[in-house]
């Protein structure tokens, strides 16, 4: 469960290497017990986050914090924390056990405990069958497993994951992703796993931080995340989102032919100022009803299905793409669309978000 | 059953090699083995009839001791320049990576130049009215010139000077390419920066070490031009003794019985060395496919 206590502080950390600003005055404090996803394209900054956390980076500016306490001079090898390494990082000429003991060995723990422990994480982990061989006998997902274990067996205080199932192909990776959550609540160590696939991240995570080019755009639940992101790259990055263009006025945005596309306004934005509406392609509604305060007339493109529901194309005067609409199976079974029909597409001001254009 | 009469392109990629090798390698040696089971004449040359003393001789206690000087001198060598030559590959490992091959063709460059000439130089260097005594009295020592030529010491030095680049040459291949992270989670999981190196370096690239040892001791238990240069005769090594049974004893049959000898040794550890090379090499292409897939 996770607690309030602040266990990871980041302070305005920044990285620079030479002329770029890998990771550009970023704070975020992290709690007890949390799953935690940085979320972000590749390149944004997050491994160089995480190596800074785990010690192989020194912060340009800023604080990191554990327990309240700075860590900045603490080494890696003295820190309660622990990386497993995107590429895994497995000692090639060790066993599995060795690799997963080495950690303890380190730590100059008597040998009966050592193997104790590590008897118990390869059990956890399903790896006590092949605790003799190397590395390159195991499969992709197995050294995986074996590098979190690794990782895992020395209790830190803090795990950090840098994208631990990237290398994995898509159906084991489902398969991995609830196996993590279910280990972390089972070890109660804090997370911190960076991804760029932020339906793992909504999946993992309790709580999301969004990095762009070094720079923290939000944070927060996957719900926050998903429902008000903070702007159009956070909208656009995490799910699908329509996107209308126009100027601010009064009570949403006047999108191309004038036409008023009512939405909550952030307080920021001026009159005429260039902006963007947003909706989700679930909050549109074809055939609607007198809830829908925004209404347009377009043409079916292309419909399609994807699993339990149909992703209809509409064509509309508001926007140069075609807006997104998602209907579920049973509502396109009562009433079907076809491509060229002309429909109607409503959706209500409050599902309808308008960010700043940036 | 097909006939394959087309000779396959590896064989024809091989034949020149295989020429080569046959001419001047195995037909030599074949007559210098075949040497070694003849007599001597009584005038020099050979008495061609079959015998094993020469083998009997060899083993005599007085050369059974130079071939372990030998050894000792060779040993010796080859630890020094292990021990430089692994510093050496591991600073340049390190070096930023656009300055490495810089580095390494510095750490090669007295290859350029030859081995006789080279070898002189440190004649230059360290006799008696050398450089090194002018430097000593530059700095203001006044007694005794200190006797640095014709030493175990100087033998020992022109041997390491010589074979060191193989060494740095050897060592720096498996350095390059270990991966940082490796040494990284070690840090990670708790261990020092000695730890790190002796646990997950240093077994790592030991096949780069094995490689340049065997190489430096191969080369210095053999060789006869930096004893005979830099120990000044005084100091034998097997190579010398070979050189002298063949052109001052004029013992053709027990200079060769020598050198098959240290043939047969060397012929020994260069097949053990590629026997364990070659173990570690197929577990670091393993280790490489993964890396490239991940
Ligand atoms: N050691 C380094 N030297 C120079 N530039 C670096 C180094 N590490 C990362 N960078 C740069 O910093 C930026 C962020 O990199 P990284 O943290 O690896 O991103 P991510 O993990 O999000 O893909 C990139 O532009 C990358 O090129
Ligand atoms: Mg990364």
């Amino acid at each position: 469960m996770t607690s309030e206590r602040v266990l990871l502080g980041i302070e305005a950390v920044t990285k620079r290497f030479g002329t770029v600003t890998a990771v550009d005055a970023v704070s975020l404090a992290i709690r007890e017990n949390e799953f935690f996803a940085l979320l972000g394209p590749s390149g944004c900054g997050k491994t160089t986050l995480l190596r800074m956390l785990a010690g192989f980076e020194t912060p340009n500016a800023g604080r990191i914090l554990l327990d309240g306490k700075d860590i900045s001079a603490i080494p890696p090898n003295r820190r309660p924390v622990n990386l497993m390494f995107q590429s895994y990082a497995l000692f090639p000429h060790m066993s599995v056990r060795a690799n997963i003991a080495y950690g303890l060995e380190m730590e100059r723990l008597p040998a009966s405990e050592i193997r104790a422990r590590t008897d118990a994480i390869m059990a956890t982990t399903q790896l006590s069958a092949m605790a003799d061989r190397r590395p390159d006998q195991l499969s992709g997902g197995q050294r995986q497993r074996v590098a979190l274990a690794r990782a895992l067996v020395k209790w830190p205080r803090l795990l950090l994951l840098d994208e631990p199932l990237g290398a994995l192909d898509k159906k084991l990776r489902g398969a991995m992703q609830l196996e993590l959550k279910r280990l972390q609540h089972e070890v109660g160590i804090t997370f911190i796993m960076v991804t760029h696939d932020q339906e793992e991240a909504l999946v993992m995570a309790d709580r999301i931080a969004v990095l762009r080019d070094g720079h923290l755009l939000q944070c927060g639940t996957p719900n926050e995340i998903y429902e008000r992101p903070a702007g159009r790259f956070v909208a656009d990055f995490i799910g699908v989102t329509n996107f209308i263009a126009g100027k601010a006025a009064p009570g949403g945005v006047v999108a191309a032919g004038g036409l008023l596309v009512r939405g909550t306004r952030p307080d920021a934005l001026a009159d005429g100022a260039d902006a963007w509406a947003a909706i989700r392609p679930e909050r549109l509604a074809l055939f609607p009803g007198p809830e829908a305060e925004n209404r347009a007339t377009g043409t079916v493109e292309t419909t399609a299905y994807h699993g339990l529901d149909l992703q209809v194309h509409v064509r509309t005067a508001l926007a140069a793409a075609p807006l997104l609409v998602r209907v579920t199976a049973e509502q396109a079974e009562r009433r079907p669309v076809a491509a060229g029909d002309t429909v109607e597409v409503g959706w209500s001001a409050a599902d309808t978000r308008i960010f700043a254009k940036d | 059953m097909a006939v394959k009469l087309v000779p396959s392109r590896s064989t024809v990629l091989m034949a020149p090699a295989l020429a080569w090798l046959t001419a001047l390698m195995v037909v030599p040696c074949a007559l210098v083995l075949a040497l070694a089971f003849f007599r001597r004449g009584i005038y020099g040359g050979v008495d061609y009839t079959f015998t094993l003393e020469n083998f009997a001789n060899a083993v005599d206690p007085l050369y059974a001791g130079i071939f372990l000087n030998s050894a000792r001198i060779a040993g010796l060598a080859t630890l020094i320049a292990v021990v430089v030559g692994y510093a050496a590959a591991y600073a340049i490992a390190a070096a930023p990576r656009h300055r490495q091959p810089l580095y390494l063709f510095l750490a090669v460059l007295p290859f350029w130049s030859n081995y006789l000439i080279r070898t002189y130089a440190w004649i230059v260097l360290l006799n008696r009215e050398g450089l090194l005594t002018q430097l000593l009295r530059w700095v203001g020592y006044t007694g005794e010139p200190p006797s640095l030529l014709y030493t175990e010491g100087a033998v020992i030095a022109g041997l390491v000077y010589n074979y060191l680049p193989f060494v740095v040459l050897a060592c720096y291949a498996p350095l390059a390419r270990l991966n940082p992270e490796l040494r990284e989670a070690s840090r990670d999981l708790g261990g020092s920066a000695l730890t790190t190196f002796r646990r997950i370096t240093l077994p790592l690239t030991l096949p780069g070490v094995a490689a340049g040892a065997v190489f430096v001791f191969v080369l210095s238990i053999g060789n006869f031009v930096t004893p005979a240069l830099l120990g000044g005769g005084r100091f034998q090594m097997i190579g010398n003794l070979v050189y002298d049974q063949f052109l001052a004893a004029n013992d053709w049959p027990f200079g060769a019985a020598l050198a098959m000898a240290l043939i047969a040794i060397m012929m020994a550890l260069l097949m053990l060395q590629a026997f364990a090379a070659s173990r570690a090499e197929g577990r670091q292409s393993r280790e490489g496919e993964e890396a490239g897939r991940g």
